[in-house]
């Protein structure tokens, strides 16, 4: 292979395009990524801080050095219907003498000055790559403080260098089962925890209205919008609805194990996965009153949306798309609603996609379409262009490579202004990449030919 | 709402909350941006990689480029000399740098990685530059970092060849391309031939052309690098941020330097103006001082609006000198001056600028954070809140005022475009001054009060 595509050799089998190895025989991924590449991925610790970050009254302390807790202070957009301490950054702020010394003391400190001015109910730990180098003893150090406190203090393994941020999903859902495991097993309650919304732009409570319409409880909200005491009812729930399925999965499995809860993985973006998201809800905890409500209210949602949707359908149809988002997960529902809007996906990646997830996603493509795991900007600049893609739907290192190829861009990561979840949210993303690809700002741009005439 | 902070003062010696500083490898990363067809290389974790190019896209509104040597287990256990063998390796075979730029992180510090060693190690091939600084994250801040990395550009590249050049070394400190194109402009009329390391313009703020260029046209070019050695002065500017790399600079190739100020506000950029001046010999043209004047017309015309108005100033350490003394300029107080970066010689300095205008009662803080500045202005509050975005929720909970300059604006647009250096950054300064406080005075006034002509 040539590398006209900007392709490390290292990366060919994980990409797929049809002069490659188009033959569906499966894509590399949920691999380490090659040295050296310019890759969009974040590390284990990041993965840990935005699964536990949403949950508004914990506090959390990030231990090692300033960078960490600096560069995940309050942006994921992730929101609040009353509590702020997780929108506060706290670090040890670690130095050279920590380093050489051990950060233990630091971190007892840190933790004492915490409940010198707040009364946490839970503070998470994170430890950061240098923490295991130099030997702190983070459980010993929460354990004390729990003694001495009498809250819970949880560490979170989340070293970066420790695999990759799917592993990190693993330690923040490990730490939430810490949470919330009871000394014993509580009785059942009627009703359901989603797992895997972060409440970004609001989507959470958009999901529990539907929920609360239908007349399905909503015993806890992991971790989009969640406090600490609602957390620790989700054991008693009858069933988990998993919507990031990347992050949370694990979690589901192991509150299967553990509490008996079985789960089901739903959708909510776009009217497709929504409706068949609720009527799967409807008929796995409901009577025939709850599926006949689903029933109606999808009828109901239906009606009053696609007509909507129709009319961003006419600037839509036949645009053609490209995905380059965080999970698989993600991008198989974006995949399903640009068909909705009568679009074509022509390329597709994701940072933490699995194996399962990509063998979907062939399915769900035209047979030229560009499938790539852990792509890096030149490659997906490559391959944008070769697909003449009218949008890209990425986050926040992707937006400004679209716009300096000139293509629209919708941000379907935590920079999301409007919430893209439900029926109404399937209308805000309709309507997002309609003005990110008709805006007049292209007219403007693409006067090139009139330049200082 | 978002105001989780208590007016009452606890000690604090082991929390840092709500930090005006990150850490040393993103101002590595920023100064190798500002080389041309330069690859940021950061060693360490992939996260570190991720997070820098993100907080620096943020701020610029534009793709930051950087690779990773993506360490795993393994690496940390067995260092990180494979990982950065095959980085230098995939690097010029896919991106084709000229030259690779690596930086060290928290992580390969600790396990002791030795640099020198993996590069003289490494197959770089015919023509190509691999050259490192040591960015330990636990150390300094990114401002640290950003020196650091101009200090390895030196180290590695600069060379006294006994000829001398008649150019003038100029280092920007730690600043916007906005600002670094006004500095190119000011020295071009001043008539003065020049090398500035680094050059972030034409890189960060590079203009929109239907194709996504991996290396813009900016950046400080490798034989210019190279040439540095053979200038006859370093102009410093920044006294926190360059002097390091200068005095570096004196050491290895014996060009002596001078540190200055920011040239931000009135007398800053007059020194900068009379450096330039004494350098070059030439007359200050009249370009320069119509724009001094201009500015001078406008501090008249406006001063009762900013005249003992107090101001809380966050941020990096010279920049916020830098600040400090516009607005005392401006007949301001800056009653609270602040910095995440440590080092006591930020207070000398802020105190040496309190005396020289007279000020009592004005405090300046390094390795402070925002969450303790939040609290003194719930104590005694001001007027005016001039730094970055990480500010606004203070502003928002106090009802003050905001005026964003500074590192990072990650919620606004333009800014890294234009200067605040130089008059016209002076300027500049000014009009986002007035503004802030003449559209407040409109605000707050009672109907009666409400004036037309302001």
């Amino acid at each position: 292979m040539k590398n006209e595509h900007a392709i490390l050799p290292e990366r060919s089998q994980s990409i797929r395009f049809s002069e490659c190895s188009g033959d569906g025989s499966g894509i590399k991924c949920e691999s380490e990524s090659v040295s050296g590449a310019v890759s969009q991925r974040a590390c284990v610790f990041c993965g840990a801080r935005v699964v536990l970050n949403p949950i508004t009254d914990a506090f959390h302390i990030v231990h090692g050095p300033i960078g960490c807790a600096s560069y995940t202070w309050d942006i994921r957009g992730s929101l609040s219907s009353g509590e702020d301490g997780y929108r506060n950054s706290y670090s040890t702020d670690l130095r050279e003498k920590d380093v050489i010394f051990g950060g233990e003391k630091k971190l007892a400190a840190a933790i004492d000055e915490v409940m010198a001015i707040h009364s946490p109910k839970v503070i998470f730990i994170y430890a950061t790559c240098i923490v295991g180098i130099i030997g702190d003893d983070i459980e010993a150090i929460c354990r004390n403080a729990e003694e001495k406190y009498g809250i819970r203090v949880i560490p979170v393994k989340s070293p970066g260098f420790s695999g990759t941020k799917k592993t990190g999903y693993k330690m923040a859902c490990n730490a939430i089962m810490n949470l919330i495991t009871p000394v014993e097993l509580p009785e059942k309650t009627v009703g359901v925890n989603i797992l895997g919304d972060f409440n970004l732009a609001g989507e959470m409570w958009i999901i529990k209205n539907y929920l609360r319409k239908i007349g399905v409880t909503v015993v806890a909200n992991i971790t989009g919008d969640a406090k600490v005491d609602d957390l620790r009812k989700a054991p008693t729930a009858q069933l988990n609805l998993v919507q990031c399925a990347g992050s949370m999965t694990y979690l589901a499995k192991q509150m299967e194990e553990v509490f008996d809860i079985p789960f089901i993985k739903v959708s909510f973006f776009g009217v497709l996965d929504t409706s068949e998201s609720l009527l799967r809800i409807a008929y796995a905890v409901g009577d025939t009153e709850t599926i006949q409500k689903a029933k109606a209210f999808i009828e109901e949602e239906k009606n009053r949306v696609i007509p909507l949707l129709n009319k961003y359908k006419k600037n839509l149809e036949g645009k053609k798309a490209a995905i380059y988002v965080g999970g698989g997960f993600k991008a198989i529902s974006l995949i399903r609603q640009f068909s909705e809007f009568g679009m074509k996906t022509v390329m597709v990646g994701t940072q933490t996609g699995s194996k399962e997830d990509y063998e979907m996603i062939q399915h769900l493509v035209d047979e030229d379409a560009i499938i790539l795991d852990d792509a890096n900007p030149a490659e997906l600049e490559s391959f944008m262009k070769k697909m003449g893609a009218d949008i890209l739907v990425g986050g926040v290192k992707e937006r400004p490579l679209a716009y300096k190829l000139g293509i629209a861009f919708c941000d379907h990561n935590h920079e999301r202004k409007r919430p893209l979840a439900g029926y109404e949210g399937t209308l805000n993303f309709a309507s997002e990449i309609n003005l990110s690809m008709n805006s007049p700002v292209w007219e403007t741009i693409s006067q090139g030919g009139m330049k200082y005439v | 709402m978002l105001d989780l902070t208590p007016k009452e003062q606890s000690e604090r010696s082991a929390l840092r909350i709500n930090p005006i500083k990150t850490c040393q490898p993103v101002g590595a990363m920023y100064a190798a941006l500002g080389v041309h067809a330069c690859m940021p290389h950061s060693h360490g974790s992939q996260g570190c990689c991720s997070f820098h190019r993100m907080f620096l896209s943020r701020h610029f509104k534009d793709p930051a480029i950087a690779s990773s040597s993506s360490f795993t287990e393994g690496a940390s256990v067995f260092g990180g000399g494979a990982n950065l063998k095959t980085a230098i390796k995939n690097i010029f075979d896919i991106y084709n740098p000229d030259i690779i730029a690596v930086h060290t992180t928290c992580l390969s510090e600790t396990i002791g990685d030795d640099l020198v060693g993996y590069i003289n190690d490494a197959k770089i091939p015919e023509g190509k530059i691999v050259v490192h600084t040591n960015t330990p994250s636990y150390v300094g801040s990114h401002i640290t970092g950003y020196y650091n990395m101009i200090t390895g550009f030196i180290k590695y590249l600069a060379e006294a060849t006994g000829e001398k050049n008649n150019k003038l070394a100029l280092l920007p400190g730690f600043v916007n391309p906005g600002d670094m194109r006004e500095m190119k402009r000011l020295m071009t009329i001043m008539g003065v031939e020049y090398i500035m390391l680094p050059d972030t313009s034409g890189v960060m703020d590079a203009p929109m052309t239907g194709s996504y260029n991996m290396y813009p046209k900016g950046g400080t070019t490798i034989s210019d690098i190279k040439d540095l050695g053979n200038c006859e002065l370093t102009l410093a500017l920044g006294e926190l941020t360059s002097e390091f790399p200068a005095d570096f600079l004196e050491k290895k190739c014996k060009v002596p330097y001078q540190t200055l100020p920011l040239p931000i506000g009135v007398e800053n950029t007059d020194a900068f103006i009379m450096a330039l001046n004494h350098f070059s010999k030439n007359e200050v043209p009249y370009e320069i001082d119509e724009e001094r004047g201009q500015l001078m017309d406008i501090l008249l015309d406006s001063h009762q609006y900013t005249y003992n108005k107090s101001v809380a100033i966050y941020g990096d350490p010279d920049t916020v000198l830098g600040l400090a003394q516009i607005t005392m300029e401006m007949g301001m107080i800056p009653k609270y001056l602040v910095t995440g970066t440590p080092g006591k010689i930020f207070e000398e300095k802020a105190k040496m600028l309190f005396d020289k205008f007279g000020l009592e009662g004005c405090v300046a803080k390094a390795a402070a954070d925002l969450f303790e500045l939040h609290q003194w202005i719930k104590n005694d509050s001001v007027d005016l809140l001039i730094g970055g975005t990480h500010g606004k929720y203070v502003a928002r909970a106090e009802d003050i005022p905001l005026v964003r300059v500074g590192f990072p604006i990650i919620d606004r647009y333009v800014h890294s475009y234009m200067p605040i250096v130089g008059y016209k950054g002076a300027i500049r300064l000014a009009e986002l001054i007035l503004n802030a406080l003449m559209d407040r005075q409109d605000r707050d006034c009672e109907d009666e009060d409400m004036e037309m002509v302001m």
